[in-house]
């Protein structure tokens, strides 16, 4: 279980994070919505130690994320980035088993990419792919070996930024499917910040919505259309007229 | 605030800024030589980095040197005639690419070459979020990126300082004996025994520093790139500036320890 309570984060004079309170539970899919801007990414940031909260505290299982063995920590989580993150210099393969290959106890090259080969598999991609470049890939297959990166090492907790960002629909409708069996399948807690609201639907068990820094609602996504919150309805329905619009 | 106070804080804020950038360089270049020391060490992208900063800057250290041991052979030719001394082209030429202009010029290729490839390299990791993605897959983007890189450079440098020197004086030797009536056994002899161990030594340890300042000017200005195009490009250029920058008011200190009297 993560929980977050009253998380700050400022840029200059530009306060992100306002005081975030949120807890997401042990083997559920949470979505964190939110306008362009609003922080879901400095959010997601500061649980991994990317980024530094000025103020609050991040559990992990109850203890602190800013303490303790620092590998050992990130050995828990996988992590799908908006734009794939792959690494140009080195094969499909030799991305998707990275973590496979370094740290405490690597494994044997064949190993890897045998684990590799099999994750690719996975996400829908064949394995003459395993030996091609990202360079070489289209923007839907890198996001599935971005994927495929991110449950190489079968981790605890996953996260997923902007997953369907930059994919045609029915592109983005395969990743969501995907995702979505993957963190069942695996037993998975899953943490997916986007402002698509497919991706909601297909993959969460609970939605919050940030704004002005702060969560501005959280529930079941069963209940998300339900709810009479105003920023919530105008961001579903992507409204022009509301609260939000009113406050930009 | 009064018009003297305003002037001065104008002179002061920039001088507080390259001092914070000093300061900043300064604990990053620190923190790469405590990484050297500690484990773990990657050794193929150590090897890949040795190829594209050692092997790959061979062609243009080369010509650059052929060129300036030539150039150099006729200008002290020309300049020496006035007092009836053409006789030390050879040695001037030997000793002046050694100490001088094979490490510089060499430095100055290098780091065009080198601290702008890999700024841009590092800089793009940054902006696409790979340097990001290492660190969620438990790898340090100091040991990954900028140790293999500082230590090729380091390394590699004077190896190329080396081959620029002989080089340059091969270049020096052509023009000699093509454009200037040396005799050939004579001009390599004067070279040879006019040459001190310690003017090509001098030269290779000017090549390991220009070296490390060439690959921590990439790395730093990589990592601290920032966003979109623009700032992968700023970084770029930054690199080359700062490191050429820096190689020559290196190279007049290790001039200074190494031969002021």
């Amino acid at each position: 279980m993560i929980t977050l309570s009253q998380v700050q984060k400022s840029f200059g004079a530009n306060r992100v994070l306002a005081g975030i309170d949120l807890v997401i539970p042990k083997a559920s899919s949470m979505v964190i919505i939110g306008g362009s801007g609003t922080g879901k990414s400095v959010l997601l940031k500061c649980i991994l130690g990317l980024v530094r909260p000025d103020a609050g505290t991040i559990t992990l299982d109850g203890a602190d994320v800013t303490t303790g063995d620092r590998e050992a920590f990130l050995a828990r989580f996988g992590m799908l980035f908006q734009g794939g993150a792959l690494f140009d210099s080195l094969r499909v393969w030799e991305n998707v088993a990275f973590r496979l290959t370094r740290g405490r106890t690597p494994l044997p090259k064949a190993d890897a990419r045998a684990i590799a080969v099999e994750k690719l598999r996975r996400v829908g991609l064949g394995p003459a792919t395993a030996d091609l470049y990202p360079a070489e890939l289209s923007g839907g297959m890198q996001k599935r070996v971005g994927l495929a990166r991110a449950i190489a090492a079968n981790p605890e907790i996953i996260f997923f930024d902007e997953p369907t960002t930059g994919l045609d629909p029915i592109m983005a409708g395969v990743i969501n499917a995907l995702i979505r069996e993957i963190v069942v399948e695996m037993g998975v807690t899953a943490m997916t910040i986007t402002h698509d609201m497919s991706s909601v639907r297909a993959i969460a068990d609970n939605v919050a919505m940030l704004h002005g820094g702060v969560i501005r609602w959280t529930g079941p996504v069963t209940d998300m259309d339900a709810t009479d919150d105003p920023y919530v309805q105008q961001f579903i329905h992507g409204r022009a007229d509301g609260p939000i619009a009113s406050v930009r | 605030m009064t018009q003297p106070a305003a002037f001065l804080a104008s002179l002061g804020r920039p001088v507080l800024a390259a001092l914070a950038t000093i300061g900043r360089v300064t604990l990053f270049a620190g923190a790469i030589l405590g990484h050297i020391l500690r484990p773990p060490f990657y050794v193929r992208e150590f090897g890949q980095a040795l190829l594209q900063i050692g092997w790959y800057s061979l062609p243009v250290v080369g010509l650059t040197a052929i060129f300036t041991g030539g150039a150099l052979a006729l200008q002290i030719y020309a300049g020496g005639s006035r007092f009836n001394a053409e006789a030390v082209v050879p040695s001037i030429v030997a000793i002046g690419m050694a100490r001088e202009l094979g490490p510089v010029l060499g430095g100055l290729m290098v780091a065009a070459r080198v601290a702008s490839s890999i700024a841009a390299e590092i800089g793009t990791m940054k902006v696409t979020e790979q340097i990001d993605a290492l660190v969620t897959l438990s790898t340090n983007p100091m040991k990954y990126l900028a140790v293999p890189r500082v230590l090729a450079a380091t390394l590699s440098m004077p190896i190329l300082v080396a081959v620029g020197d002989a080089i340059g004086i091969m270049g020096g030797w052509l023009v000699g004996i093509t454009r200037l009536d040396f005799n050939s056994a004579a001009y390599l002899r004067n070279t040879v025994d006019f040459l001190e161990p310690w003017d090509v030594g001098s030269g290779l340890v000017k090549g390991a520093v220009f070296g490390f300042i060439v690959a921590v000017m990439g790395c730093y200005h990589g990592m601290n790139s920032a966003r979109g195009a623009q700032g992968v490009g700023r970084a770029t250029k930054s690199a080359v500036v700062s490191a050429s920058v820096l190689i020559l008011a290196a190279n007049y200190l290790l001039t200074e320890l190494f031969f002021s009297a």
